[in-house]
């Protein structure tokens, strides 16, 4: 059994959330629907719903994030829980035993939900098998495997704008090796049925056989960014490279640093998203960034959404009704 | 039993003889998700009001998250008028426990403090569970517990009766 699997219940209903492979496009849908749901909260005069009073989510955050960490910790403000965040510093490699002792320390001051991010790909799957069956786990990024919040909130962002899947085509730019960002993406999009999919990226930038994962590949900005109505820019993950992958970052801009002058070839009212955080003037010009296409901050509005949504639907998958136990 | 149509006629002249006597001349009303938002409608057209209807789904405020978790089907709530200081009626199809009243009352108060609210119910089946009283009323019903009363819509709308699941 893979992560794909220990997140759905016998009903096939999410009780954890750490991958977005395996799942179909029902559950994705009901993760934007209920997100859109939750998006005009934070409108009203009370930003707070009282859905998940009484429970406690912990934020176990083994590497360091700013904006995951915080719109986590909002999500679950604005449903009521109560929230701890606990940035553990950890070394190089995490032996399965000590992180299992956090779990049970953590654990015995009766939480509901653990949100787990870690340097090392498969941490929140090894969490989920081993927290008691009450809780529920969220991935906010483990290594280079997945971020499926951030994938969900991305395509809740692009359909907010174009809600037509089958009809987009979508071009993601960048560092596609390091980015578990776009592994999920790349997986959400694919299972919504996107029309064309590529990724734009040099050679030493691309995962082994990346086609495997549906998408098609370029080398060349223009010729990937053509009629592109979603341009989705990585991060250059400097703090990831190892060894000789790029000439320089100046010589990275000069090929596929997106600038308005390259944006003309994606359509006229195409999008452009960056996860964040964004290097300016390595993988996107200030411009483009700051300019009336770029949709980077209402990503970051959109994250409290679905991440509030993914909590709600996980926890109350965990319900039970009353005298069935647990 | 009566249909739908004759029923939200019934409520339009009550709940005009209240708004009269209480000396309310615009008030906004709100439509609890699904069935009592097509009421609403029928009625805010029957008595000539011209603020937009208000939309309200409590899945996200309803005491029983614990025991079923979230509504898979739960719509966005809309309230397209400024809450404070303003006469509200909140409408629903079927009154029967009065907790997604107390829910709906719970949601509007969070987005400010209204003047007033009134309740209307096309159908209250009694059963109540709580200390909630509908000010206007379509008709009363009394069901056996393994009844359940349904509205289909919005057009045309339909009181059906069946067994519960």
């Amino acid at each position: 059994m893979n992560a794909a699997h220990i997140q759905l219940d016998r009903q096939g209903r999410l009780l954890h959330f750490l991958t977005v492979e395996g799942l179909s496009r029902r559950h994705l849908i009901e993760i934007l629907d209920t997100a859109e749901s939750l998006h005009g909260v934070a409108e009203r005069r009370v930003k707070k719903l009282p859905t998940l009073h009484g429970k406690t989510v912990v934020n176990l955050f083994f590497e360091v994030s700013t904006r995951t960490r915080t719109t986590f910790e909002l999500a679950a403000k604005r449903l009521s829980a109560d929230v701890l965040t606990l940035n553990i510093a950890t070394s190089s490699a995490v032996k399965g035993e000590s992180l299992l002792d956090t779990l049970r320390n953590i654990e015995a001051m009766q939480c509901d939900m653990f949100v787990v991010r870690h340097q090392q790909s498969g941490a929140a799957e090894f969490i989920a098998r081993h927290v008691k069956p009450h809780i529920a786990v969220l991935n906010a990024g483990d290594g280079r495997h997945a971020h499926p919040t951030q994938a969900l909130l991305d395509v809740f962002t692009i359909r907010r704008h174009k809600p037509d899947f089958p009809s987009l085509q979508v071009a993601i730019v960048g560092d596609i090796l390091h980015s578990r960002v776009a592994r999920s993406l790349i997986h959400a999009l694919n299972i919504l049925g996107v029309a064309d999919l590529r990724v734009v990226a040099p050679r030493t930038l691309l995962p082994a056989r990346v086609e495997t994962l549906g998408v098609r590949v370029c080398h060349e900005l223009n010729q990937g960014l053509r009629d592109a109505d979603v341009v989705v820019m990585l991060r250059l993950q400097r703090e990831r490279m190892e060894g000789a992958l790029l000439p320089s970052e100046q010589e990275f801009f000069q090929r596929y640093g997106l600038t308005e002058e390259r944006l003309a070839s994606a359509k006229s009212d195409a999008i452009v998203m960056h996860p964040g955080p964004i290097n300016r003037g390595v993988e996107i010009d200030s411009r483009v960034a700051d300019g009336p296409r770029s949709v980077i901050l209402e990503q970051v509005t959109n994250g409290i959404a679905v991440r509030m949504a993914i909590m709600s639907i996980t926890l109350g998958n965990h319900a039970r009704p009353v005298g069935e136990g647990s | 039993m009566r249909d739908a149509e004759f029923l939200i006629e019934v409520m339009a002249g009550q709940l005009q003889d209240l708004l009269d006597r209480r000396g309310i001349a615009e008030p906004a009303l709100v439509g609890v998700h699904t069935g009592g938002v097509w009421v609403a409608e029928r009625l805010r057209q029957r008595l000539g009001i011209a603020t937009p209807l208000g939309l309200l789904d409590i899945s996200f405020y309803r005491d029983d998250f614990s025991r079923i978790g979230v509504n898979p089907q739960v719509r966005p709530s809309e309230l397209p008028f400024d809450v404070d200081d303003r006469h509200l009626v909140l409408i629903d199809d079927v009154l029967q426990t009065g907790r997604t009243i107390r829910a709906a009352l719970n949601e509007l108060f969070d987005y400010g403090r209204p003047a007033s609210v009134l309740l209307a119910a096309l159908v209250d089946r009694g059963g109540r569970e709580l200390p909630i009283e509908a000010n206007v009323i379509g008709t009363r019903l009394k069901l056996p517990a393994g009844q359940q009363i349904q509205l289909t819509g919005p057009d045309p709308l339909q009181l059906s009766i069946q067994a519960a699941p």
